[in-house]
């Protein structure tokens, strides 16, 4: 059942249940027994249909138009940031927020990709897509936290780094390259949380981190499933298919080792519950940074590039020697 | 043999006619009807207009190295397949069909051989392998050859030429950018040179990791260099691109590379750059053209 179908049955139970009740009201009619019996149902429908969600299914989660954004989680896990603007350079990028934040009274550095609510925020936003300049922004930021010996956090939640002139002719490789390159080299720690979308090189630009958290319905991938079938399938109705190939669920990539943790989101989704979702993301967030505050720089280090270095899939063929090549 | 590509522009039928495929060639560009053997003498750089066709990894091995020499690792890397990956084939058949065509297991060669004298790490990538695509193979290598350069001092090359990351292999092709960053940031904190040479076409992850990251950006004439290739970014902003757009000398033109060098002087260039960041002094004797 697609996620649409499961809301529909689930707001068709919830209605039930609200008419039960106010017909208990009116008429004051014992109707325990039934509405024990609707909840049940609720509840029950809610966790198969959950549990049991396609990756197609997690992509529609991830993109959910009522899903908590970046915006939301600083209202609610991360408290009073103050939010710092620009790279300095060219201009400053919304399609990515940053700034000092305070996660349980500890600063923190916080950056994210910064999705719009609706069309007119999302002109402002880039739909969360940032051109070179916001990367640098972030970057700026970073080496702001390592300065002062403050812990950076990102949440991730982009379709991509931006496709256009201007984000070329700036030089949207460079950037996202030397973020890479800098991120492994920072001294202080870095925790990154893919909350919604972790699309590509976009995605990545903020996630190089030892410790790498995911919300269970987040997805994260070389690139989306409608690009990915329209170049191998060379159809886009291949969407599907794509997304099920790619492995680009948080549960595959807990498998494949790219990510530490998956952080659970309510029943259903966190767009349900902006509290419990932020809520349980602030007690996992908790828990990492205070593992890796407590380690020293150059060790942090190691383990970051230690991370990476064992990233990828490959086998040995014995036999074949040495090439050494003379024309 | 495998290492002339054929220039995209097609031949119209009354040309074909003329022209013993195996011993002139037209220049896509100019149109030149080219002697191969000149052509194959000039490394594929029309003597006419300057148009570089492009060249295979073993090539760039040829024409960079001391004497061709070189020591070659990785042979013995294969991908694995992590993901069990199938679109209208299975990768496994993609790889197989790939390495049984190309005679090499991955899109990337590295080596360690001598340039103009000097002990260096090289990797030549090689676009008709899928692509040219980096996966965890292309990743590995790199990352063993920058080790080989850490711990030997070695200067490091790498000679780019990539679609991107290499779908079939998911999460983790995009993880390669990390882990190739993550090595080059200990050559970097090491103070052990990086060039980077950029050919057509460097698109996607790779330039987007290594290959924006050198101490010195070299690209070749006209090679088509960018984040996003020129097909999306036409969709997205739906209209044409103009003229040039994302070519070596846009790039240059934008502060992104750091100089244009004919093919046929990349090994002098880059061997000036060399000397200069490990504070040797020219060769006497050397009247070099770059």
């Amino acid at each position: 059942m697609s996620p649409a179908a499961l809301e529909k049955e689930i707001a068709e139970l919830e209605r039930q249940i609200a008419s039960l009740k106010q017909m208990a009201d009116e008429h004051e009619l014992d109707v325990g027994a039934e509405l024990r019996k609707l909840e049940v149902k609720l509840e029950r429908r809610r966790r198969e249909s959950y549990q049991n969600l396609s990756a197609v299914e997690r992509v529609q989660l991830a993109r959910h138009s009522k899903r908590p954004l970046t915006q939301a989680y600083l209202e609610r896990a991360i408290t009073a940031i103050k939010e710092l603007h620009g790279d300095r350079a060219f201009r400053d990028d919304e399609a990515l927020v940053g700034g000092w934040a305070r996660l349980n009274g500890e600063s923190v550095m916080l950056i994210g990709h910064q999705k719009g609510r609706d069309m007119k925020e999302n002109l402002r936003r880039n739909f969360g897509m940032p051109h070179p300049e916001g990367y640098r922004k972030a970057l700026r930021l970073m080496q702001l936290a390592e300065k002062f010996g403050r812990p950076v956090v990102t949440l991730i939640d982009t379709p991509g780094a931006y496709p256009g002139i201007g984000a070329e002719e700036r030089g949207q490789a460079e950037a996202i390259a030397r973020n890479l390159r800098e991120m492994a080299r920072l001294r202080v720690p870095i925790l990154a949380v893919v909350i919604g979308e972790g699309g590509s090189g976009g995605a990545l630009a903020l996630g190089v981190a030892a410790r790498i958290l995911m919300l269970e319905n987040a997805i994260y991938s070389v690139l989306s499933p409608e690009g990915c079938a329209a170049d191998l399938w060379k159809t886009a109705s291949a969407k599907d298919l794509a997304a099920e190939a790619l492995k680009l669920t948080a549960r595959d990539l807990q498998r494949l080792g790219v990510i530490d943790e998956v952080v659970p989101e309510p029943v259903g989704g966190a767009q349900l519950d902006w509290d419990a979702a932020a809520a349980q993301l602030q007690a996992a967030m908790t828990r990492h940074l205070q593992a890796l505050t407590a380690v020293d720089p150059d060790t942090l280090r190691q383990q970051r590039w230690q991370k990476y270095e064992a990233l990828g899939a490959w086998v040995e063929r014995q036999s074949k020697p040495r090439r050494s090549g003379k024309h | 043999m495998a290492w002339f590509r054929k220039p995209k522009q097609k031949l119209s039928a009354s040309d074909r006619r003329d022209l013993p495929s195996d011993v002139f060639d037209k220049c896509p560009e100019c149109g030149e009807i080219l002697y191969r053997a000149r052509l194959e003498q000039n490394l594929f750089v029309c003597p006419e207009c300057g148009y570089h066709n492009r060249i295979g990894a073993e090539d760039y091995l040829r024409l960079l190295l001391d004497g061709g020499e070189y020591r070659e690792f990785g042979l013995e890397l294969r991908s694995a397949d992590p993901l069990e990956f199938v679109d209208l084939k299975p990768y496994p058949e993609r790889l197989a069909a790939a390495e049984r065509q190309h005679g090499e297991g991955d899109a990337v060669r590295t080596v360690t051989g001598r340039l103009e004298d000097i002990a260096i790490a090289l990797a030549v990538m090689d676009f008709s392998f899928i692509g040219g695509s980096m996966g965890s193979v292309v990743g590995e290598k790199i990352a063993r050859l920058i080790r080989v350069a850490l711990q030997e001092q070695r200067p490091l090359i790498i000679v780019s030429t990539s679609g991107g990351a290499r779908m079939m292999e998911g999460i983790l092709s995009l993880m390669q950018m990390a882990k190739t960053s993550a090595l080059l940031a200990q050559l970097h904190e090491a103070a052990i040179p990086f060039v980077s040479v950029l050919t057509d076409p460097t698109t996607g992850g790779v330039t987007a990791s290594y290959a924006m990251l050198g101490d010195v950006h070299v690209a070749e004439p006209g090679a088509l260099i960018g984040f996003a290739g020129p097909r999306v970014i036409e969709q997205t902003i739906k209209q044409e691109l103009p003229g040039g757009f994302q070519r070596s000398e846009f790039l240059l033109e934008h502060g992104m590379v750091d100089m244009i060098v004919d093919r046929r002087a990349l090994k002098a260039s880059i061997a000036k750059l060399l000397r200069h960041m490990l504070n040797r002094p020219e060769p006497a004797a050397a009247v070099s053209p770059g």
